[in-house]
């Protein structure tokens, strides 16, 4: 169980830390948008990317026991061709050669030391393999005739949000797409197939509701210790495949199936936690009832959980990289968009607000 | 030669104090200056060379025309400020 809980958000990146209670420490890149943290559990590296407004997408990284945090290199798109091709009839605007958000951040295997996975707005999957030194641009994917059809879903541009690399096999990568499926290798990205079967997007035509590539899987997450056991969150509701994405079905949850996020158990893969909210575009709490969806039979039942959350009326939407469940299974971490940061040790049954008041929160991350 | 002035909000992230350069054009300036200062490369440009979005390049007072090449020529005795846009809260 890590006693450290990094908190990416809108005005820095925030580290709360157990030793008796927890205790928050002053921001690092204070006033800075932080849109991802990783804590690399290979080596203990940390890894904070930047969204700067005015002056583009950074990465910075902290080694294991270095007290300072290094800028290092961001992936660059390469040259763009001239003309960029035009828009598919009907499709949506091509999307720049230009790096608009590192979106996640993942480490490779246990047996690839250096090597990270960054998904991208827009849309762009790169990967290095000297701890962020360097990068290179997943051709085999960003080449795919299929990513033209890509549409941003709340940005301009689609992205890659979420990255599972196989505990089994470091070469098999499973990525979700806002909006374009969940795509994956096999063989470390040299070849790529949409695995999105069975979602389906109601608020399409009808004709493209069930086309696995503009399904908008809002965060997708696998269980470590059962890989082939995989969470949607979609646009659409929950989805849940246990053939490793071969194979998706409905999952209807009780308050609402509309949210962003999912964390699913380390080792029950029927276990998982959602945060519902209205959909579409509304987005708050229904009834203004803050509450955790959590299932533990694979979807079938689902306990509402609210111990230690505020009361109605409260407002907080917790975004795609807001929730996040520690590697013992009982302990969870949550933080919303209006600066609430919750903590729960007994799997969701009660929440402790460590914060109400932070800056909005886009990742919540142990380690 | 020119001056090149970065505004304060890009000296915040990388130091680049106001100086003068070779150059009778805003990329040859800008040139001279990221052979300098490599790091301040991302900060200005985007992935294909072009300034940032939220970015404005003034010669003189009047901004740049050409923000793909910044091919707008500059005088020997010409002010070049490196500014943001305001934006954000």
């Amino acid at each position: 169980m890590h006693d450290r809980l990094l908190v990416a958000t809108r005005k820095g990146l925030f580290t709360l830390t157990a030793q008796g209670g927890w205790s928050l420490g002053p921001p690092e890149f204070a006033g800075e948008p932080v849109s991802m943290v990783l804590a690399d559990p290979r080596d203990g590296t940390l890894y904070a990317a930047l969204n700067l407004g005015h002056f583009g997408v950074k990465l910075w990284r902290r080694r294991a026991g270095e007290p300072d945090w290094q800028e290092v290199a961001v992936p660059v798109y390469p040259p763009q061709p001239d003309p960029l091709p035009e828009p598919l009839p009907g499709g949506p605007p091509t999307a720049p050669w230009s790096l608009q958000q590192l979106w996640i951040l993942e480490p490779g295997g246990a047996d690839q030391p250096g090597r990270l996975w960054a998904g991208t707005i827009p849309g762009g999957l790169f990967r290095s393999d000297d701890g962020g030194d360097s990068w290179t641009l997943n051709r085999p994917l960003w080449d795919q005739p299929e990513r033209r059809e890509w549409f941003g879903g709340g940005y301009d541009y689609p992205g890659i949000h979420s990255i599972s690399v196989d505990p089994r096999d470091s070469r098999h990568v499973t990525l979700a797409v806002s909006c374009g499926g969940v795509w994956q290798s096999r063989d470390d990205g040299a070849s790529w197939a949409c695995t999105s079967d069975g979602m389906h997007a109601d608020y399409m035509p009808p004709e493209r509701r069930g086309d696995p590539n503009i399904q908008d899987p809002h965060r997708m997450v696998h269980c470590a210790g059962q890989p082939d056991a995989l969470w949607v969150q979609h646009h659409n509701g929950i989805f849940r495949s246990t053939d490793g994405g071969a194979h998706w079905q409905d999952v209807v949850a009780p308050t609402s199936s509309f949210g962003f996020a999912v964390a699913v158990h380390p080792r029950e893969p029927d276990t998982a936690w959602f945060v519902p909210a209205v959909k579409d575009e509304c987005r708050i709490p229904v009834a203004g009832r803050f509450v955790v969806h959590r299932t533990r039979d694979g979807g079938q039942s689902f306990d509402v959980l609210d111990a230690g959350l505020p009361p109605p009326p409260a407002y907080d939407l917790v975004y795609r990289h807001g929730l996040a469940v520690d590697e013992d299974g009982q302990r969870l971490a949550m933080g919303s968009t209006t600066g609430g940061l919750w903590l729960s040790d007994d799997g969701g049954e009660r929440w402790q607000c460590l914060s109400a008041h932070l800056p909005p929160i886009y990742a919540v991350r142990f380690g | 030669m020119p001056r090149i002035v970065f505004a304060p909000a890009i000296q915040r992230h990388v130091a680049s104090p106001a100086r003068e350069v070779a150059g009778t054009s805003v990329a040859a300036a800008l040139a001279a200056v990221l052979a300098e200062q490599p790091a301040l490369r991302g900060y200005l440009l985007d992935d294909q060379g072009r300034l940032r979005h939220h970015l404005s390049v003034f010669v003189d007072g009047v901004a740049v025309r050409d923000r793909q090449w910044l091919s707008d020529s500059v005088r020997p005795d010409s002010e070049i400020y490196v500014v943001q846009a305001l934006t954000g809260g």
